[in-house]
């Protein structure tokens, strides 16, 4: 049976089939989603694509216009005919974005780092605080927002204010990083919990003294950066009416541009880590998490190629942070949750610690799963609850289920039997890392 | 002048004086050997040198500055390369990899180099890819520049040890127990090994080695250890009629083979 399907891959992955195939399921996928854009199927086999593009040996040059036609045109149209894919897409991009950088301290350098997601605070709240009305509010108390509270900054700002929540993560990295150098393992494990929670923590009660960031309640409203300006705009609008089959509004178009933020933010980095782990640095990362000892008896400074590592993961979770917070115009505590630092590092085991396509794919499986497959599947079971069906032979009305069984709300179950079953299976992932090989001189003899 | 010089130095752990004030010096240029028998203190002497551990008194000057106090990069950066009694290679990484880590000091790339390729980063890839596949065929590796470490034999990964030592250009190096677990041919190669790092390359070596043939064919010094002291030093010729030396040795084994 596995020869069988060995084979057969090994048929479809040669001659003009690759391409053939890709191409077929490409438009198949496209039009599915076009003329059903409700469908979970249809969205699935769309997003096998991408990976069909990554896997078939299909000429480079081939592959990389396929693969802009998809994220550029296909992709953005189908998402105005249904929002929702955009979205499901953005949160896919935002968690491979932090993937990758759990992964450059997990994967790479071999630092668990259970906190991960404090960096993906400090970069929300970055530009939370400096993008709303926060700064005018900082001596009134939560909730009672006195009237003719200003922006303090033009939404302009933002661009910068990406900088800067890429920097301060960076800077939020190398602090945990001082007092965590000399712990390994487990240790390291519940030191780096620990500063999760306690950037959580602040966010949550720095509302007293003074209130920089509302408390629980969060803060909103947080700008976004301006659309591109109307002569841009207007050709496209244009362009799209007909295709979508109604004239884009403006929060469309914002969806559209987050996608394509995400997306150029993703593609940074995506050749960051690349060209790092291809680098004498990434080098002397994976010395330090295959053994430390001879590492630093190479000649590699531990103190700062630790710190190094902490401070690049950390850098691409603040970019994401300060884009999500001006997607959602809102950031409150309870997004940077222990459970979503364990969401992040279950997608970099999922994918295959170290490997960077590995993460990247591991982050769109949880989120799709998360928010495509437990959704329609709770709402699959709530149609049945609606219904008369029973279940036959035990006779047990679907009526009858408890509410309580909501699949949707059991990210938790799902992210623990991923951990569980990846660890007992398949610990180094479902796409491997892979060392490069080099064409070497003395190979060719 | 020495090489490496070392005044009374000491290392406990706890209640045992592993090394206890070991006066050693090694002259540039030459292939000088530690024996003595298993728990003598060899390899925590050279932890000692290398910065793995901070001795509690003594002094070792290298090239005419002390060590003392210096992490063991930052000893690596001085010139001191070594290999590990229990081969300690980074398993996961290709053999070209480890030999890449080895120059790790000796590259001048820096981040921004990497994430913009520059030419300079180009250049000095390529460069040091080449001259790490030269030190692989020169310990005597051919075409296994891809593979992980940890999937070659024995012999091989001792080898690649060595070549990724030898990557930081170092003016001392040092090997422990380099052809522990070799047969007799491989134990032959590592000789002729040995002694064409110090003849082409004049690199000075420091040898911690159990096999006497080894070490007798090729030092011209020999220090022997027991309880973590000197208990004589000298030529080949006159280690091996040394009195204190058969019965640190003889000794030892009679009395390991009464249990
Ligand atoms: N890290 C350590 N902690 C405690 N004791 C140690 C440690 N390393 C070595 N020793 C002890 O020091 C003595 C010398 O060991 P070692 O230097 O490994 O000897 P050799 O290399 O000559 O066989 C032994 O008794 C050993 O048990
Ligand atoms: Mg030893």
């Amino acid at each position: 049976m596995k020869t069988f399907f060995s084979e057969l891959y090994k048929k479809a992955n040669s001659g003009f089939w690759p391409i053939f195939i890709t191409l077929g399921l490409l438009i198949a996928g496209t039009i599915s989603v076009y003329q059903s854009p409700r469908s979970l199927s249809a969205f699935l086999t769309l997003m096998l694509c991408p990976l069909l593009v990554y896997f078939m040996k299909i000429n480079m040059k081939v592959k990389t216009f396929i693969g802009l036609i998809l994220v550029i045109v296909i992709l953005p149209v189908l998402g105005i005919r249904n929002i929702f894919y955009l979205e499901v897409i953005f949160q896919m991009a935002v968690f491979a974005a932090l993937a990758l950088g759990l992964n450059i301290v997990i994967g790479m350098a071999g630092l668990l780092d259970l906190g991960y997601v404090a960096f993906y605070a400090v970069g929300a709240y970055t530009w939370a605080i400096f993008g709303s009305k926060q700064l005018s509010l900082l001596h009134s108390i939560p909730g009672a927002a006195p009237a003719g509270a200003e922006f303090a900054l033009s939404p302009n700002y933002f661009w910068l204010f990406l900088f800067l929540g890429v920097g301060l993560a960076a800077l939020a990295g190398i602090l945990l990083g001082l007092p965590v150098l000399r712990l390994r393992g487990d240790y390291l494990a519940i030191v780096t919990l620990g500063f999760g929670e306690v950037i959580r923590v602040l966010a949550l009660n720095l509302d007293k003294p003074i209130n920089l960031t509302n408390g629980p309640q969060g803060i909103t409203p947080i700008q976004r950066p301006p659309l591109p300006p109307e002569f841009i705009l207007s050709p496209i609008r244009n362009l799209l009416t007909p295709i979508v089959g109604h004239v884009p509004s403006e929060a469309e178009f914002y969806n559209v541009f987050f996608y394509f933020l995400a997306l150029i933010i993703i593609m940074i980095a995506i050749t960051v880590a690349t060209r790092l782990e291809d680098s004498r640095i990434g080098r002397a990362w994976t010395a330090i998490r295959e053994d430390e000892t001879a590492a630093i008896a190479m000649g590699i400074p531990l103190v700062k190629m630790k710190l190094a590592a902490f401070a690049a993961g950390a850098s691409f979770a603040g970019a994401m942070g300060a884009l999500y917070a001006a997607n959602r115009t809102f950031v409150s505590p309870e997004t940077f949750s222990f459970l979503q630092s364990i969401g992040v590092l279950t997608m970099v085991i999922l994918g295959g610690l170290g490997s960077i396509p590995g993460v990247i794919f591991g982050a769109s499986a949880v989120v799709i799963l998360n928010i495509q497959v437990l959704q329609n599947f709770s709402l699959y079971l709530s149609e049945l609850r609606q219904s008369d069906a029973v279940i036959p032979i035990i006779n047990f009305a679907w009526k009858d289920l408890s509410n309580q069984l909501d699949p949707a709300k059991y990210q938790k179950l799902v992210f623990g039997i991923i951990l569980v079953v990846m660890m007992i299976f398949r610990p180094s992932g479902l796409i491997p890392a892979e060392r490069r090989k080099r064409e070497l001189v003395e190979d060719k003899e | 002048m020495s090489l490496l010089q070392t005044t009374n130095v000491i290392k406990r752990f706890g209640g045992l004086v592993a090394v206890n004030k070991m006066t050693f010096s090694v002259d540039e240029g030459h292939i000088v050997s530690i024996i003595g028998p298993n728990g003598a203190g060899k390899t925590t002497f050279f932890n000692s040198l290398t910065g793995i551990y901070r001795p509690e008194e003594g002094e070792i000057m290298f090239k005419d500055h002390s060590l003392i106090g210096l992490r063991p990069d930052q000893v690596s950066a001085r010139g001191i390369s070594r290999t590990f009694q229990n081969i300690r290679l980074f398993g996961s990484m290709t053999v070209i990899e480890n030999i890449l880590v080895g120059m790790h000091i000796r590259l001048k790339q820096n981040a921004l180099d990497a994430l913009f390729r520059s030419k300079k980063f180009h250049a000095e890839e390529k460069e040091a890819e080449q001259k790490a596949s030269d030190l692989m065929e020169y310990v005597g590796l051919k075409n296994v520049g891809n593979e992980l470490a940890r999937n070659l034999p024995y012999g091989g990964q001792r080898r690649i040890e060595i070549a990724r030592a030898l990557a930081a250009n170092p003016t001392l190096l040092l090997l422990d127990e380099p052809t522990a677990g070799m047969n007799p041919n491989e134990t032959e190669d590592a000789i002729k090994l040995f002694r064409r790092i110090r003849d082409e390359k004049g690199i000075t070596i420091l040898l911690i080695e159990h096999d006497m043939r080894v070490v007798m064919g090729i030092s011209e010094h020999i220090t022997v250890m027991d309880y973590g002291e000197k208990i004589a030093e000298g030529s080949p010729q006159e280690i091996r009629k040394n009195q204190r030396v058969i019965e640190a040795y003889l000794g030892r084994e009679a009395a390991s083979s009464k249990d």
